[in-house]
């Protein structure tokens, strides 16, 4: 089932042409003739999740905007897209940029704001042309600007470029590095939707939540949440990556097995060479490693889906989280100390420095798994890693820290003998790899 | 005397009327985007006191953002900046050995430029491009799937690059 890509091979769709003769551009004709609250009651009942990562309630976050009188109501795109395994909304803004216009447009206008930026990650360099073009055209063909279809609703997109860095994601922290300030977040509350860009009710939405809302409004929010199963709702997009035959961005209906995903020629299409399965980190690099025992089926045994509940069945003992569809593959090759210390490298580069249980320790944890990923790491390390993020997970005002220590936990929680090896042996450790040692039935499990 | 070319003043004009009357500040990232740009690919103090006359604000304003994000340049860099992600999904698919291959390759360090001033080495965290690992970033573009021949052939093109625009 496809929403948002399924014209996405249609020649020419880049531009407007081609994409309004594909039918774009008609969810906003039926936007504009209903009362924004109309369309933020449409988008509830779609059970539409954020689509960034934490996955809450789109409609409901839209009727936390305030509304007072006299001043003016910011609509933001994030389209800071940098949690390491996820290039979903690249792919969505390279190919489709007027589906994601197209839902900027009727947000626009059911939240009331006349300025909408889309701030962008820097290093998408060359994506803000492509989404300039779009907006040119769309303002070319009266789309935007003055009195939108006669509605006296006016509305300009404006992109604006990131310069590299992660935090920026954060909803507060864009807000930040788009009054031109270093991305600290801010504390909450108040929250954005009272205070946020210049002090103004402000939403914060993902690329893809915003694409969303265009086939929300052509279909209805009850049809919608007919599509997928419990509160996972619609179709989600899945960047997936790592050790598979095809890696990629894919649109799936939240129906189907992590096994189908990961197996089926429709999706990744396997592990290259014939290795098998040893890890993944199915929702982006801060949610959860989880073995390939506990992948493909719940600690109870139940098959593991694709969606919000399934991946999180079992909480972080034995589950892990969808978070922003960043799929990691990692094969039996792979070392699960070596993986664990890139992430702790890359939180520590990403930390802003605010919060002292964040700047403290996520450098600290990357030296310890250094020392332990290049034989020198003594066994009570692994115990103070585990304390280290433990101290760090909820002491942060963002959710950066938090982001930082899941990783760390959950490497050492299933994979805690492959740390322990690599302590004992510190020289064979630097030539191989512990491989498939933790669970002698992985082939069973995984065929 | 520092001063952007007229081409970048009205884009600099442009860009500031995205924003509400008053709230010009939130240009800066983009101003120091085109002034990184125009002025040789980093961020000298003068070019930072320039942006913040430009934009109305206190110069230590500019160094403090200049500093926070890992795009803006602090010091010179060659004439082409290889900036290879090294974070998980990329090493999962060789970053390592890729990275390894340029510093031997170009006979530099991580961090260091090649004595002709035309490559610097820089390694960097996930760029987004992870389906398509391993890359690095070279100019506005990606360079992805990455090989020892893929990085052969971008040297070489950078090389007779440079030697056409001399």
């Amino acid at each position: 089932m496809k929403l948002l890509l399924d014209k996405a091979n249609v020649e020419g769709i880049r531009f407007y042409e081609a994409y309004r003769k594909n039918g774009g551009y008609s969810s906003v004709e039926k936007a504009f003739k209903m009362a924004p609250a109309d369309i933020v009651e449409e988008v509830k009942k779609s059970g539409l999740r954020g689509r960034g990562g934490a996955g809450f309630p789109t409609g409901l976050k839209w009727s936390f905007l305030a509304k007072p009188e006299g001043i003016p109501r910011y609509l933001v795109c994030n389209a800071d897209e940098s949690e390491p395994g996820t290039f979903k909304d690249r792919y969505l803004m390279e190919f489709l940029p007027h589906l994601l216009i197209e839902g900027l447009i009727i947000s626009s206008f059911a939240l009331g704001s006349n300025r909408t930026y889309i701030y962008i990650r820097g290093e998408y360099a060359w994506i803000p042309d492509i989404l300039e073009q779009a907006i040119y055209e769309a303002n070319q063909n009266g789309w935007l600007g003055k009195n939108i279809l006669g509605s006296g609703f006016d509305c300009q997109i404006y992109v604006q470029r990131g310069a590299g860095a992660y935090i920026c994601g954060e909803e507060t922290a864009l807000i930040e590095s788009l009054e031109g300030k270093r991305g600290n977040p801010r504390i909450k509350p108040p929250f954005p939707a009272i205070k946020g860009l210049w002090d103004c009710p402000t939403v914060v939405n993902n690329v893809e939540t915003l694409a969303a809302i265009v086939p929300i409004i052509n279909m209805g929010g009850i049809e919608y949440a007919k599509i997928g199963i419990g509160k996972s709702t619609g179709t989600k997009l899945i960047s997936a990556c790592g050790n598979i035959n095809k890696p990629g961005v894919y649109e799936i209906d939240m129906t189907i097995s992590v096994e189908e995903f990961i197996y089926s020629d429709e999706y990744c299409g396997g592990i290259p060479n014939g290795k098998r399965l040893k890890a993944c980190i199915p929702g982006g690099s801060s949610v959860p490693i989880l073995p390939a025992n506990l992948l493909l089926k719940t600690a109870k045994g139940e098959t593991r889906y694709m969606n919000y509940e399934s991946l999180s069945d079992g909480g972080f003992a034995t589950g892990s989280m969808m978070g922003s569809g960043g799929f990691i593959v990692l094969d039996e090759d792979q070392c699960v100390v070596r993986n664990t210390l890139t992430l702790a490298r890359f939180y520590h580069h990403e930390s802003c420095g605010q919060c002292s249980p964040c700047r403290e320790g996520t450098g600290w944890m990357k030296r310890v798994l250094y020392n332990i990923e290049y034989g020198k790491g003594k066994l009570s390390d692994i115990d103070l890693l585990w304390d280290i993020q433990r101290k760090i997970e909820g002491n942060t005002i963002c959710p950066l820290g938090d982001a930082a220590a899941w990783p760390v936990a959950a490497a050492i929680r299933h994979f805690r003998d492959e740390f322990e090896w690599h302590v004992l042996n510190p020289e064979e450790s630097q030539v191989r790899n512990f491989g498939l040692a933790h669970y002698a039935d992985a082939r069973e499990v995984v065929a | 005397m520092i001063q952007f070319s007229e081409k970048s003043l009205s884009k600099v004009q442009e860009i500031i009327a995205r924003y509400p009357e008053g709230k010009q500040k939130s240009a800066l990232l983009p101003v120091l985007h085109l002034a990184q740009e125009e002025f040789g690919g980093w961020l000298d103090v003068p070019v930072m006191d320039y942006v913040a006359g430009l934009l109305d604000i206190t110069p230590i304003e500019v160094y403090e953002v200049a500093t926070f994000y890992s795009m803006y340049n602090m010091k010179p860099v060659g004439k082409f900046l290889f900036e290879v992600c090294q974070t998980g999904p990329c090493m999962l698919r060789g970053s390592d050995d890729i990275i390894n291959y340029i510093k031997s390759k170009l006979g530099i360090n991580v961090g260091e430029t090649t004595p002709d001033g035309l490559f610097t080495l820089k390694t960097v965290e996930c760029l987004g491009a992870c389906g398509y690992a391993p890359m690095m970033q070279l100019g506005k573009l990606f360079r992805e799937h990455l090989t020892p021949e893929k990085v052969d052939a971008i040297i070489e093109e950078c090389r007779s690059f440079s030697a056409i625009n001399n």
